[in-house]
């Protein structure tokens, strides 16, 4: 009941809050500069020029303190000891590069980067392509976006009761080791089996953001224009070549989009190793080891090291996203 | 469009089988985990959950009554009973030995070594006779196969809330992600204004700043940030959640809300401006009623994200057993219990049921919001 009540104190605290700031300070602003007056116009100028940076300032100092600052702070710390205390210069970087866990972390994160994308996006314009033709569309779509509001811990439990293993000759309870004793073969336990088990990761992932690029994609095939796709039909274009050749280069820039928001959730990607495998078999991914030498090493330096290497993989797509969206601006 | 010429009567069936495959690959999955949640724990063990709604068989040792239970029914020694000792059944076979638990059918009469007769009944009712008195202090032991009838309980739902303590994380989840979904939205609401609506030097140099923290990895702010809040007395509290997740969903909000607002009529605005009102009231009266549709779209996303959040609560907030938010209890849980199937699986389903309530009741404002959110 005690949290309820701060809880609730908190949200009455911080919406009255800021409309007391807002109100407050907007207020100040017109006693200050009274739009009345002899300096009338000067003084609607000033406010004019001030008021802006008074709506702005909450946000601003937010978004300073816990997104930008850490930045400058992180790289700070990735060239100090394990405690933050002594200067090591490149020492963090050059652990780094000579662990062999952390090797395998990129090698996955790239084989991640690769796989999921695609697989996702493919996966994805299937489904759009196909319930877009279906009289229970809305239906299908629901079913295939459900795993975007299911957490990523619960979708982790989901898919390793798929995996589960129970020694031959008992009856198998997870869905694969089951589909495979059907078809004849011995049952695995799928999750320690290198390499596979990255990928048997990897689905999940796929799982969960195939709704995104469905829902996207969805909404840009129908924003084809008509006329397009008439006159292939007119020149005789069988419905494989009508999708293939008129309509996804139609949607080319949105699949880029699509494809690169999943390719940010993929670098980030923490829950799904954490929960499933902890890293082991030869699992192990960026954002799973640096939490791994934050919490567990307790190395401050090292993982610091491993989010900047996250931070320069994501910079391209960040760069990539601000101009797309100053040339949308202009 | 399926109206336009051309297209195949004969793709349909096709089309429909793709769409059918791709359903159930999609929901199988977390179908099979909610009816287990509902299952029995020995049954979820001896068999897959496509086979729940089928009889179950499965084999179990029971310890006959002992010897001074017996009685003395003409010149034979009795002892009587039932393997279910109450519960339901049906026993198909039986056995003396671990060796063959099912040697014998229902019915039939078994010779044990130590010269007793023993029969068990379909029902489950067996009787050991014997010439001369029982020895020894325990009883026979009696291995019997039975087909139990599928069993559907919410036992396990029960269990986990109270026992393992999920209920305590439901709060505590639920404390989590209310005010962290509630606070960001004024804060960016006024921003978002601002950067819509209002001229000043720097504007599009913001812009482009909130377009590129939308996407910095929250691996990099945690230990900067976890630093600052033990500097600042906050530690590992709920104020410091609020404020984290707060601040992580500024930039989406910042630029949902923008967008959405850059989107409304201009003159609007013009002819309040004209009638003297000021950006205050301007804000307030007309640009907030206006962009409900984004702000339920942001509220939707920072919702899930904040109830489904696990990195962040691990660093954040404590690890006790009382500070844990659902998503750490489960992770726990895979941890410590990951065979324990029934528990796992409800515990899942208690942590998602929310989340996808709220996904059902309002997919629309989330589809719009995703339209708008990510980047063209």
């Amino acid at each position: 009941m005690e949290q309820f009540f701060g809880a609730a104190t908190t949200i009455v605290i911080g919406v009255g809050g800021c409309l007391l700031y807002f109100f407050a300070s907007n207020l100040l602003l017109d006693r200050l500069f009274p739009a009345s007056g002899p300096n009338i116009s000067r003084n609607i100028n000033r406010a004019n020029a001030i008021r802006p940076w008074l709506f702005l300032l909450p946000a601003l100092i937010l978004l300073a303190l816990y997104l930008v600052y850490p930045l400058f702070w992180s790289i700070y710390l990735s060239v100090m000891d394990a405690g933050g205390q002594r200067f090591v210069g490149a020492d963090n970087y050059v652990w780094m590069v000579n662990d062999p866990k952390f090797i395998e972390s990129m090698r996955n994160n790239i084989l991640w980067l690769i796989v999921v994308p695609a697989f996702s996006t493919f996966f994805g314009l299937v489904a759009a392509a196909v319930t877009d033709r279906i009289r229970w569309g809305n239906f299908a779509k629901a079913m295939i976006f459900m795993p975007m509001a299911i957490s990523f811990v619960g979708a982790s439990v989901i898919w390793k009761f798929v995996y589960d293993f129970r020694p031959e000759g008992q009856n198998q309870i997870g869905l694969l080791n089951a589909i495979v004793e059907a078809f004849g073969g011995a049952p695995e336990t799928w999750l320690t089996h290198e390499i596979v088990n990255s990928f048997l990761l990897m689905v999940v992932l796929i799982w969960i953001q195939t709704g995104f690029a469905m829902v996207i994609l969805s909404a840009a095939l129908r924003g084809i224009p008509e006329e397009t796709v008439e006159a292939a039909i007119l020149d005789g274009a069988s419905p494989l070549q009508l999708f293939f050749k008129i309509k996804v280069p139609q949607i080319w820039g949105t699949i880029l989009v699509v494809w690169t928001t999943i390719t940010i959730t993929v670098l980030k990607v923490f829950d799904i190793v954490l929960t499933m495998t902890n890293g082991q078999w030869g699992t192990q991914v960026l954002g799973n080891y640096m939490y791994d030498w934050l919490v567990r090493g307790q190395d401050s330096g090292r993982a610091s090291a491993i989010a900047i290497v996250i931070m320069l993989l994501v910079l391209p797509i960040m760069i990539w996203n601000i101009r797309n969206a100053r040339r949308e601006m202009r | 469009m399926d109206n336009i010429v051309g297209q195949r009567s004969s793709l349909t069936w096709l089309v429909n089988l793709c769409a059918v495959a791709l359903v159930l690959l999609w929901t199988i999955p977390t179908f099979g985990l909610l009816v287990s949640s509902f299952r029995d724990r020995d049954q979820i063990l001896s068999s897959g959950w496509w086979q729940s709604v089928f009889p179950q068989e499965a084999t179990m040792q029971y310890r006959a009554g002992a010897p001074d239970t017996a009685v003395q029914e003409g010149g034979l020694f009795v002892i009587a009973g039932n393997v279910f000792e109450g519960g339901g059944g049906v026993v198909s076979a039986f056995g003396i030995t671990s060796r063959e638990p099912g040697a014998f059918a229902a019915g039939e009469v078994a010779q044990t070594n130590d010269g007793y007769e023993l029969t068990v009944a379909e029902d489950g009712s067996y009787r050991l006779t014997s010439a001369t008195p029982f020895e020894g202090t325990r009883g026979e032991r009696i291995f019997v196969t039975t087909t139990q009838p599928p069993t559907f309980t919410t036992e396990n739902f029960a269990r986990v809330l109270n026992a393992e303590g999920l209920g305590r994380g439901f709060l505590n989840t639920l404390t989590v992600s209310i005010p962290a979904t509630v606070i960001p939205i004024l804060v960016a609401a006024f921003a978002a204004y601002a950067l819509a609506w209002m001229d000043f030097p720097g504007r599009a140099l913001l812009i482009a700043a909130v377009v590129g923290l939308l996407v910095v990895p929250l691996q990099l702010a945690l230990i900067p940030l976890l630093q600052l809040h033990l500097k600042a007395g906050i530690g590992k509290s709920y104020l410091g959640i609020w404020l984290a997740h707060t601040a992580f969903g500024l930039p989406l909000a910042i630029y949902l809300l923008r967008n959405y607002m850059a989107g409304l009529p201009r003159d609007i605005i013009e002819s309040a401006r004209v009638d003297g009102a000021t950006d205050f009231q301007i804000f307030l009266k007309i640009i907030l009623p206006l962009s409900f549709p984004a702000l339920a779209s942001f509220a939707i996303f920072q919702f899930l994200w904040t109830w489904n959040d696990l990195l962040v609560a691990l660093v954040f907030l404590g690890s006790t057993q009382d500070q844990l938010v659902m998503t750490g209890q489960l992770k726990e849980l895979m941890g410590s219990r990951g065979g324990d199937w029934e528990i796992l699986a409800a515990s899942a389903f208690i942590s998602i049921a929310v989340p996808l309530a709220v996904f059902f009741a309002m997919q629309k404002y989330l589809v719009r919001g995703l339209l708008a959110g990510s980047v063209k």
